[in-house]
C-alpha cells in the first residue's frame, strides 16, 4: 500500500515535469523558428527537377571561396563562375573550342585577334567591351591582387614584367583598337593560347563595377557584375545559392532553364546520396559502397575521369638515396598499378596509371597516347632485385635502405601508402616510414625537400599537354622533387616554343619516354567519379576543363525516353 | 555579489588573453605555410600575399599588432575566404550555431533529468535496464554514425509517406533542427541521464530524505522539494561547458545536415591554416566557455542556498 502510493505519486510529478517540458519546448522552438527565419535566410525546400518553375537543383561540394575571377583558383568557385561568366571563347558541349563573347579569332606566333560580338552584354544591359577584359588581366597581373594563377597570363608580352612590379599595369601588350576588337602581343609563339582562354582567370571584369566594389569584388551576389547565363540572385554564405537566369545574356537560344538552386553546400558523399534519393538535387557522386544500392535503384551510373593524374614522386636533390636511378628503378619495377587500382583501392571509374599524360590529351588527330603509346613497365621482380643490388653498391650500402613516404591524411591515400609500404617491404626487404600530414603541412615538406617518396597529383589547367608536360622542367617550381636534367628542359623547350602540332607532338611523346626510362616518377592512377543524374535532366555535361558539373544548357525533358 | 562578479569577470579576461595567446603561438609554431596553395606561386607573389596579411613582420611585432585588433574586436581578413572578415564569419554562422546548440541542450537537459530521475525509480527493474541499455548506446556511438543513420531513416520516412514529412538536411525553419539538435544533444543527454541517476541515488540514501520520510511527508513533496532538487546540482554544473561544447562541436552533424554553422569554419580553418579564422573562432569560442562558466557559478547560487557567494 504504502509502495504504490510512494511509486505512483512521483510518477505523476513526472508525467507533470515531462508536459511542462514538452510544452516549454514547442514553445521554444517556434520562437526559433521565427527567430531563426529572422537571422538567417535559410535554404527553400527546392525538389531536385522542377517543371512548372522550370528549374533544378544541385548540390556544391564547398563554398566557393570567393568569386573575383582574377583571384580563383578551385574548382567549386571556377564551376560557379562558368555558369554565370563567360570568356572569349568557351568549352561546347562537344567539348570542342566554340566562340563565346568572342566571334571570331585568329592566333599568329606573334598575337592573337579577337573580334567581340556587339550584342554580348553585362547584365546590366551594358555591352561587353575589349577594355572589360583588358581590364580584368591587368587586375590579374597587379601585384597587390596577388593573384595565383597569374602566370597563365605569361603568354601576354610584358606579363611577368607586370608582375613582378618591375612595369606599370598598362604597359602590358594588350590593346583595342575599336571597343569589339582584342589584339594581344605575344611574349613567345603559343599555338595553344586561344585554349587557355577558357579559364576564369581569363573572364571579363568591367572597371567602374570593380571600383565600387571597395576590395569586396565578388564576395556577395551583389558585388558581382555578369555576363554569363545565369546571375547569381541570392548567396547565402555556407548555406544555399541561386542562379536566375540572365535576361541581358546573348545567346538565349542554347539557355533552357529559368533558375538553378542550390539548396545544400556540403562535403558529406553520405549526405549528397541522401539528398538525391530524397528527391531534392539532381545529381550526386556515388561512392564505392553506394553502387550496389544504386544498381538496386535501376539508377543509370555514369563514369567520368575527371582529368587528374596521382603519382609517386621520387625526391630527386643531391642528398636524397632517391636521387640514385637503379634504385628508383627497382621501385619502378615492384610497383603494380594495376593491382593497386583494381585490387587495393577498388575505386569505381579509377584507371592505373601508365604515363604522366593522361588518355583525354589530344595529340595531332586523335589522342596523344594513341599517337605516342607509353613504354609499358612490367612488374618484374627479378630485374628489381637486380637494380636494388646495383643501387646498394653505387651508394655503399649493406643493408636495403629505408624511405620515407610522405602522404596526406585522408582514407584513400592511407591505403595506398601502406600498400606501397607493404609491398616494398616483402619485395626488396626496403622500410618505408609513412609521414602523413594535413595539407599544408605536406605542402611545406614537399617544398622544402623532406621526403624520399610523395603521393602527388596534378590537374590540367588548360587544354594541351603542356600544361602536363613541363611540370618536371627544372625551372618549373611545381617540380617539389627537384628533377633536374638538360635533356629533358630540351625536350620541354621544343613543346613550349615550336608550332608545328607534330613536331610538338613528338616533343610529349619523347618525354614521356623519358620520365619512364629515368624513373622520374611513378603515374599511379587517373581519378574517376561515378555519379548519378536524375533521369529527366538532358545535357548535363561533365567535363576536365572548364566548370565541372556544368548545367547551363541543361533542360528538363520528361518523357522519359 | 557584484565584487565577486567583477573578480570573476577580470579573471575571465586573463583567461581570454592566456587563450590568445597560445593560440596564436601554437598556430605559429604549427609547420606548413598558409599562404602555400596547390600549385606553387612565384616568390614575388608570395611577397605579395605575405605583405596583405602582415605576415612578412617579426613575430613579436605581429602578436602585438593582433592583441590590438582583438582588443578593437576585428579579427582580420580571412586566408581562404579572401573577401570575408572573420567577424562576418562569426556574426553570419554563429548565431546558427547557437540556435542549434541551444535546441539540443534543451532536449538533452530535459531528457537527461526525466530519464535519469526514471531510472532511478525504478532502480534495476526493467525501465532502468531499457534506459540504461539506450544510454550507454547514446555514450559510446560516434555522431557521424547517428547523424548518417537518422538522416537515412528520414529518407527511408519519406519515401515510405511520399511526401516530405521532415526535411532531411539544410536550414531555415524548426523543422530542419528538430532531427539535428536531437542528434547533437543525444550524447549530453545521455551522460545527464547517468549523472542524474547516480545523484538520485544518492540523495534518496541521505539522512534529510530519511527524515523527511519519517516526519510523514508526502511522497509528492519529498520527491519533488528535496530528492530532485538537490540531485539536479552536479547536472547543472556540467551544464555550462555543455553548452559552450554543444553550439562548438557541432562540426559533424552541420556537414552531415548542410547546416552553415560555425563548426565547419572552425575545423576547416585548422585543416587550412587559416590564421584569422583559427584567432577569431577560438578567442571567440574560448570566451564564450568562460562566459558560460560564470553564468553557471552564478545560477548555482540561485538553484543551491547553500552556495551563497556574499560571505
Amino acid at each position: 500500500m504504502l509502495a504504490l502510493t510512494k511509486n505512483t505519486s512521483p510518477n505523476r510529478q513526472l508525467a507533470k515535469f515531462f508536459i511542462i517540458a514538452f510544452a516549454g519546448v514547442a514553445a521554444l522552438m517556434l520562437t526559433l523558428h521565427y527567430a531563426g527565419r529572422a537571422l538567417s535566410g535559410g535554404s527553400s525546400d527546392v525538389s531536385a527537377v522542377d517543371e512548372a518553375a522550370n528549374s533544378i537543383s544541385i548540390l556544391l561540394r564547398d563554398e566557393p571561396p570567393q568569386l573575383d575571377s582574377s583571384r580563383a583558383t578551385d574548382a567549386i568557385s571556377g564551376m560557379v563562375l562558368g555558369h554565370v561568366m563567360e570568356g572569349l571563347v568557351r568549352m561546347g558541349l562537344d567539348s570542342r573550342l566554340e566562340g563565346a563573347v568572342a566571334k571570331d579569332w585568329e592566333v599568329t606566333p606573334t598575337t592573337a585577334t579577337f573580334w567581340l560580338r556587339d550584342n554580348a552584354k553585362w547584365n546590366d544591359g551594358q555591352p561587353v567591351t575589349a577594355a572589360d577584359f583588358i581590364f580584368a588581366w591587368q587586375t590579374a597581373l597587379k601585384p597587390e591582387t596577388a593573384s595565383e594563377y597569374a602566370f597563365l597570363l605569361f603568354a601576354i608580352k610584358k606579363a611577368e614584367a607586370v608582375n613582378k612590379g618591375e612595369l606599370p599595369s598598362s604597359a602590358l601588350g594588350v590593346n583595342a583598337p575599336d571597343p569589339y576588337t582584342l589584339v594581344i602581343e605575344l611574349e613567345r609563339p603559343v599555338p595553344f593560347f586561344d585554349k587557355m582562354l577558357v579559364f576564369p582567370t581569363f573572364y571579363p571584369i568591367r572597371e567602374d563595377f570593380y571600383a565600387a566594389t571597395n576590395g569586396r569584388f565578388g564576395a556577395d551576389a551583389d558585388q558581382l557584375l555578369y555576363n554569363g547565363p545565369f546571375q547569381i540572385s541570392r548567396w547565402v554564405h555556407g548555406s544555399s545559392m541561386t542562379f536566375e537566369r540572365n535576361p541581358h545574356f546573348w545567346n538565349q537560344d542554347e539557355i533552357h532553364l529559368d533558375t538553378i538552386h542550390v539548396p545544400y553546400i556540403t562535403s558529406d558523399g553520405t549526405a549528397s546520396l541522401n539528398f538525391f534519393k530524397d528527391g531534392r538535387i539532381a545529381s550526386t557522386g556515388l561512392q564505392a559502397e553506394n553502387l550496389t544500392e544504386a544498381m538496386r535503384m535501376g539508377w543509370q551510373i555514369r563514369q567520368h575521369r575527371d582529368g587528374t593524374v596521382f603519382f609517386l614522386e621520387f625526391n630527386h636533390r643531391p642528398e636524397r638515396l632517391t636521387d640514385n636511378l637503379n634504385l628508383r628503378r627497382a621501385v619502378q619495377r615492384v610497383l603494380d598499378m594495376e593491382e593497386m587500382v583494381y585490387k587495393v583501392t577498388k575505386l569505381p571509374g579509377y584507371e592505373p596509371g601508365v604515363s604522366l599524360f593522361p588518355g583525354w590529351l589530344m595529340g595531332v588527330s586523335a589522342p596523344l597516347r594513341e599517337e605516342h603509346p607509353p613504354q609499358k613497365v612490367v612488374p618484374d621482380l627479378t630485374a628489381a632485385k637486380g637494380y636494388l643490388a646495383a643501387a646498394m653498391q653505387e651508394l655503399n650500402l649493406t643493408e636495403p635502405p629505408e624511405l620515407v613516404l610522405l602522404a596526406g591524411d585522408n582514407p584513400i591515400s592511407n591505403i595506398q601508402s601502406e600498400w606501397v609500404q607493404q609491398s616494398l617491404k616483402a619485395k626488396l626487404g626496403i622500410d618505408v616510414k609513412i609521414d602523413k600530414q594535413i595539407f599544408k603541412q605536406r605542402l611545406a615538406k614537399m617544398t622544402s625537400g623532406d621526403f624520399d617518396l610523395v603521393l602527388a597529383g596534378w590537374g590540367p589547367d588548360y587544354n594541351d599537354p603542356l600544361t602536363f608536360g613541363d611540370l618536371f622542367a627544372s625551372w618549373n617550381k611545381n617540380n617539389r622533387g627537384r628533377y633536374n636534367s638538360a635533356a629533358l628542359d630540351a625536350l620541354i623547350e621544343i613543346a613550349q616554343t615550336r608550332l608545328e602540332p607534330a613536331v610538338r607532338m613528338r616533343a610529349f611523346g619523347d618525354i614521356q619516354q623519358h620520365l619512364i626510362e629515368n624513373a622520374v616518377l611513378l603515374p599511379m592512377y587517373e581519378r574517376g567519379v561515378t555519379y548519378v543524374v536524375d533521369p529527366r535532366i538532358r545535357q548535363l555535361k561533365r567535363r576536365v576543363i572548364g566548370p565541372d558539373p556544368d548545367v547551363s544548357r541543361a533542360y528538363i525533358d520528361s518523357s522519359g525516353e | 555579489m557584484l565584487k565577486y562578479f567583477a573578480k570573476r569577470l577580470v579573471l575571465g579576461l586573463v583567461t581570454i588573453w592566456f587563450i590568445a595567446s597560445a593560440t596564436f603561438f601554437g598556430m605559429h609554431a604549427v609547420p606548413g605555410d598558409p599562404l602555400a596553395g596547390d600549385k606553387a606561386v612565384t616568390a614575388q607573389i608570395r611577397a605579395n600575399l605575405a605583405a596583405k596579411y602582415g605576415l612578412d613582420k617579426p613575430l613579436g611585432t605581429q602578436y602585438l599588432i593582433y592583441l590590438g585588433n582583438i582588443a578593437k574586436g576585428d579579427f582580420g581578413i580571412s586566408y581562404t575566404q579572401e573577401n570575408r572578415r572573420v567577424n562576418d564569419i562569426i556574426r553570419e554562422h554563429f548565431p546558427i550555431s547557437a540556435t542549434l546548440g541551444i535546441l539540443a541542450i534543451v532536449f538533452a537537459g530535459l531528457g537527461g533529468v526525466l530519464w535519469g530521475a526514471l531510472t532511478a525509480l525504478y532502480r534495476n527493474r526493467w525501465p532502468d535496464v531499457v534506459i540504461m541499455f539506450l544510454v550507454i548506446l547514446g555514450i559510446s556511438v560516434p555522431s557521424f554514425v547517428v547523424a548518417a543513420i537518422s538522416q537515412w531513416s528520414l529518407v527511408g520516412l519519406n519515401v515510405a509517406a511520399g511526401t516530405t514529412v521532415l526535411p532531411i538536411g539544410g536550414w531555415g525553419s524548426v523543422w530542419h533542427m528538430l532531427v539535428p539538435a536531437l542528434v547533437l544533444g543525444l550524447s549530453t543527454m545521455a551522460y545527464l541521464t547517468r549523472l542524474m541517476r547516480s545523484s538520485m541515488l544518492e540523495v534518496v540514501s541521505t539522512d534529510y530524505i530519511r527524515t523527511a520520510k519519517a516526519k510523514g511527508l508526502p511522497a509528492t513533496q519529498i520527491f519533488s522539494r528535496h530528492q530532485l532538487r538537490n540531485a539536479i546540482l552536479p547536472v547543472i554544473t556540467v551544464l555550462g561547458p555543455a553548452i559552450a561544447g554543444i553550439t562548438t562541436g557541432g562540426f559533424v552533424v552541420e556537414i552531415v545536415f548542410a547546416i552553415p554553422g560555425l563548426g565547419r569554419y572552425f575545423v576547416q580553418a585548422i585543416q587550412q591554416l587559416d590564421y584569422t579564422v583559427i584567432m577569431g573562432t577560438t578567442v571567440f569560442y574560448g570566451a564564450f566557455l568562460v562566459f558560460m562558466v560564470i553564468l553557471v557559478d552564478l545560477l548555482y547560487g540561485l538553484v543551491d542556498p547553500r552556495v551563497r557567494v556574499d560571505q
